[in-house]
């Protein structure tokens, strides 16, 4: 699936720069992406030693094991492959609520870390498990309570009211959850893709 | 009201975060400070493992963009989101969600200026902003830190969120802003 994704977009690009007669940007793009991407990773070496410093602490104080316990009714039902008193179950709850206040730096390295603990249960290491199908629905359908760059652009343009698309958000939001949730559920439980 | 509340919370959540775990682990007699550097190693390595899955993710999205691909696929697309409801200016915004975090930011921002903040097109942008996610970086990076291949449905069910989160901004703001 991602296989052919990939070399679509990459295909598609070519071509259509080729027949529009300027292939020159195709360079210039592939290489200043590449530039790109290491330095995205490198803005993140900071925020990822530091959030996943913070949380081994958590981890050693057995504060991650007490946020899993607490959420554990709805985490066993989302997650029935996960073992409750398992770390990746408090990874993931840190990493949603990071996602719902708006802090993206701090959610990546909690999410980083729910991937790995779970990867730790996968029985084929190359290939997603369910649970990491999961979480990711969760994770790129979450709701953010407060999208704070966006508002600040708003007010940035003069708006009379920036924070009124927050109700609309959380709308659009819980909608999109429902539905990946429940097409998750019924991908892994019916579908050839979830044995 | 609610709002000023969230806005406290999360302003107080970093700084809450900083002070109390540690706190919590110093009374839990944990080593604090040689924890905190065996977790800050972890996410070092981390970070650096990611970088292959990154650059041939970034590279094929922004050879698609750069070319004039995209504005192809709006073309072929438009049909659609007329139906729906949606004004044209905001469909390259639903394309390049998926994609590209920054790329999407910069179209958003500049569909504002031109339109302006509180007009139908500014606020369906700003709403799907707030909706939506970029799968393609989060399946990237998530996927990539822990080298998995294959990965299955998650695909779909990301790319499905993003559409019913776009499909939902279109109708919520049409319905409210109209």
């Amino acid at each position: 699936m991602l296989n052919v994704i990939w070399l679509l977009l990459l295909a598609m690009g070519i071509i259509v720069a080729a027949l529009n007669g300027n292939i020159e940007v195709v360079t210039s793009a592939a290489l200043d992406a590449a530039q790109g991407a290491v330095a995205v990773c490198f803005d993140l070496i900071g925020v990822m030693a530091l959030w996943l410093g913070i949380m081994k602490i958590a981890e050693k104080g057995g504060l991650i094991r007490v946020i899993a316990w607490v959420m554990r009714p709805l985490m066993v039902r989302l997650f029935p492959t996960v073992p409750p008193r398992h770390p990746a179950m408090g990874a993931i709850i840190l990493n949603l609520s990071a996602n719902m206040l708006g802090l993206g730096n701090a959610a990546t390295p909690f999410g980083m870390k729910a991937m790995q603990e779970l990867q730790q249960l996968n029985p084929d290491p190359e290939q997603a498990s369910t649970a990491m199908c999961t979480f990711l629905a969760l994770n790129t359908s979450c709701i953010t309570l407060i999208p704070a760059t966006i508002i600040g652009v708003r007010l940035s343009f003069g708006s009379a009211n920036p924070t009124e698309i927050v109700g609309p958000c959380i709308f659009a939001t819980s909608l999109a959850m429902i539905i990946a949730v429940s097409l998750d559920y019924w991908l892994r439980t019916y579908s050839r893709w979830g044995r | 009201m609610f709002l000023q509340i969230l806005e406290t919370v999360s302003r107080w959540a970093i700084p809450f975060l900083l002070l109390t775990v540690p706190i919590y682990g110093f009374i839990k007699k944990v080593p604090v400070y040689e924890s905190f550097v065996e977790g800050a190693q972890e996410g070092f390595t981390t970070a650096i493992k990611i970088i292959p899955f990154l650059v041939g993710m970034m590279v094929s999205i922004s050879v698609f963009r750069a070319s004039g691909a995209m504005e192809y696929l709006t073309q072929i697309l438009s049909p659609v989101t007329n139906y729906l409801g949606a004004p044209a200016e905001v469909l390259p915004l639903a394309i390049m969600r998926p994609l590209s975090g920054s790329g999407v930011l910069g179209m958003a921002t500049e569909l504002m200026r031109v339109y302006g903040p509180d007009s139908l097109i500014g606020r369906i942008a700003s709403t799907m902003q707030g909706t939506t996610d970029t799968t393609f970086f989060v399946l990237t990076v998530y996927f990539g830190a822990v080298g998995i291949k294959k990965f299955r449905y998650a695909v779909v069910t990301g790319l499905t969120a993003d559409i019913t989160g776009f499909i939902a901004s279109v109708y919520i703001c049409n319905l409210l802003f109209k």
